[in-house]
């Protein structure tokens, strides 16, 4: 068990944190321990959560990546005309598209960093810019709301009525970042390649030296990436019901700073998905929690940014030193 | 002759071979495509353009250079540019002097300060990562903003702040004059003050700087203190170019000014870059910008080939590598 704590440190202080939370606000608000509550946290955070598992891909890779939201924006606008040039499609042309689409801008984000050696921030800075200019030059920030109606139903998977009347449900995103959720997990700690990722993120040369494929490393990072903004852009469409230019421009900060606060380390080789998870419901509870207490939505950016400054000054300070026993890092993860 | 060479390479270094050829390829570029290109008014208009920009990046320069990043810069420049404002506001509005305007400064001056003096001890003491620090300085700053303002603007502001935005000295814009001042103390600062010469170190090796001796914690608050005060100046400069203050302007600049900075050929990971270059690479952005726009193409289409620019440069600083390598080879 002590061993398990020690290796998991930020996932068990996340854990804690969000217990205690969740049991302030049970006490403090009628509404937050409620299903109603718990599935309505689930469905709005399925996109950011989808958006966070591929990041922190990279991130364990040793990379970042900025232009990840606004590649997404990209995939939805491109996958809504591909889809009303076919004339409908569905769920599944659906996702091989957008998935495909986010592959491949993720693919050329790799290329450069790979073939040409371009540290991963800079060349992400500049294929923001490329995405985000070309998208809304093209685009001239129009939206579209003609969507296929496959994509603008609501599909409810669980339901269950509430004692007041209200009813619970769980919707079709919610299981969606469940599989992409699993398929990350699987892919980082139940294959070679996941290894892989760790060990070259940990050290570059030494992987190098080791015979890991660093072309293909790369590739895989940052391409997984791309599926996964890929497919969080589709379902954010399907979620909002329409398809905004720039409805997802800035939100590559927030989830950064969410996946960073999970235990990822920027400089790579750490990392976790469980902490990944976490750290996006986090800054979801803590938002749904003060709205529950009635706080002006003005002000949950700034309670949430004083939050993460807090946190991290805790988690590099003294967190290390009232627990000396989670000096030692245990095993990379 | 050699002396003279030698000095201008001393002034400019390594990095202006990259901005300044992007500069002749441009200027080479638009001259020949556009025939009003080279006239008085796109000069005009990119000298008024650059200082919200400029100012900007030199406040993102000084953490870059030590290995750092500040993602906080647009959102400090607003918090700091709302301090005026409600300052001009307390004493009378449009009616306010210039004593109040004065007032409003400093105490913008000391907000913007002030953030950095919080992210530099939180990265100097903790060690955290200054692109999480200043994140979450970012959003706290930016909700801070929204919070006191509701997301509303704030104008109304007395008649002689609009020289400070539009108005020129011979010739030259008055806002450029304010941005010309702060490369050149940016300058002095990196290449002759010791605070420039510790910046670089722990922008290399922040070890090493430590063993010899550099206070390394204070050296990291003074840049991040740095930064922040000189968002303020852009956020002053912000607040008489537009008349109004709003949380969210100039949001898009955040990520143009690391652009700017790298396509300046500062090292992403600290320790090696110039101001004049960065300067150099501004004056780049903004006239592949005008440029663009002469020719009937819109902003947006500027930024993706802002983005297009840097890689373009990146590229060709590897395949100038790549030929150094092939030569020493040879050799």
């Amino acid at each position: 068990m002590r061993k398990l704590v020690q290796s998991h440190a930020t996932e068990f202080a996340l854990l804690a944190v969000l217990a205690a939370m969740c049991l302030v606000l049970s006490l403090a608000t009628a509404n937050f321990f409620s299903l109603g509550n718990a599935f309505d946290l689930l469905n709005t955070s399925s996109v950011n959560i989808i958006f966070a598992v591929g990041l922190l891909v990279v991130l364990i890779a040793g990379g970042i990546d900025i232009s990840f939201a606004v590649a997404a924006s990209v995939v939805q606008y491109g996958t809504a005309l591909i889809l009303g040039w076919m004339g409908g499609g569905g769920w599944i042309s659906g996702l091989v598209i957008a998935g495909s689409l986010g592959i491949s801008l993720g693919a050329f984000n790799a290329f450069l960093i790979h073939r040409f050696k371009i540290i991963s921030i800079v060349a992400t800075i500049a294929t923001f810019n490329i995405y985000f200019g070309l998208l809304m030059f093209f685009t001239q920030g129009v939206s579209i709301y003609d969507l296929p109606e496959w994509l603008t139903d609501r599909i409810v998977l669980f339901e269950h009525e509430m004692p007041d009347g209200t009813w619970a449900e769980i919707t079709l995103p919610v299981l969606v970042m469940a599989i992409c959720v699993i398929a990350t997990w699987v892919l980082i700690t139940r294959t070679t390649t996941g290894r892989q990722l760790y060990a070259f993120g940990d050290n570059p040369e030494g992987a190098r030296r080791f015979g890991i494929n660093i072309g293909a490393t790369q590739f895989i990072a940052f391409g997984w990436l791309g599926m996964m903004a890929g497919i969080a852009g589709l379902i954010q469409a399907h979620y909002a019901q329409e398809v905004v230019p720039n409805a997802l421009y800035g939100r590559e900060l927030d989830v950064l700073a969410a996946v960073v606060l999970g235990g990822a380390r920027l400089g790579g080789g750490k990392g976790s998905v469980l902490g990944c998870v976490l750290g996006v419901l986090l800054i979801a509870i803590t938002q749904n929690g003060l709205n529950l207490m009635g706080v002006s939505p003005f002000a949950f950016k700034m309670i949430i940014g004083a939050i993460i400054l807090v946190a991290i000054t805790l988690s590099n300070t003294s967190l290390e030193r009232l627990l000396p026993f989670m000096r030692t890092q245990g095993t990379r993860r | 002759m050699t002396s003279v060479a030698a000095r201008i390479k001393d002034l400019f270094g390594p990095e202006i071979a990259g901005p300044g050829f992007a500069f002749l390829a441009v200027m080479l570029f638009f001259g020949i495509a556009s025939p009003q290109f080279l006239s008085a008014a796109t000069f005009g208009s990119v000298a008024f353009q650059l200082p919200e920009l400029g100012l900007l990046t030199l406040a993102m320069l000084l953490p870059v250079l030590t290995g750092g990043l500040n993602l906080a810069i647009t959102f400090t420049a607003n918090i700091a540019g709302l301090t005026v404002a409600w300052v001009l506001q307390a004493n009378g509005g449009v009616d306010a002097g210039l004593a109040s305007f004065a007032l409003g400064c400093i105490l913008a001056i000391a907000v913007g300060a002030t953030t950095g003096v919080v992210m530099g001890l939180v990265i100097a003491y903790t060690r955290a990562h200054p692109i999480l620090v200043s994140l979450s300085m970012m959003i706290f700053v930016r909700g801070l903003g929204e919070f006191l303002t509701r997301g509303g603007d704030v104008s109304g502001f007395p008649a002689f702040l609009q020289p400070i935005g539009h108005g020129s000295i011979l010739g030259i814009p008055i806002p450029l004059l304010i941005f010309i001042a702060c490369v050149l103390i940016w300058h002095v600062l990196l290449t002759r003050m010791k605070l420039g010469f510790n910046t670089y170190m722990i922008g290399s090796n922040i070890e090493a700087a430590r063993y010899s001796g550099v206070n390394t914690r204070k050296v990291i608050v003074l840049v991040y203190t740095l930064s922040g005060a000189m968002c303020s100046v852009a956020g002053i400069i912000m607040l008489a170019r537009f008349n109004s203050v709003r949380v969210g302007h100039g949001e898009s600049y955040l990520l143009i000014t690391v652009l700017a900075c790298f396509l300046g050929g500062v090292n992403p990971f600290g320790g090696f870059g110039r101001v004049i270059p960065v300067f150099v690479a501004l004056v780049v952005l903004q006239l592949l910008s005008s440029g663009l726009n002469l020719m009937g193409a819109n902003q947006h289409l500027a930024t993706a080939v802002w983005g297009i620019l840097l890689i373009a440069v990146m590229i060709l600083r590897w395949l100038a590598a790549q030929l150094m390598i092939f030569n020493r080879r040879k050799g």
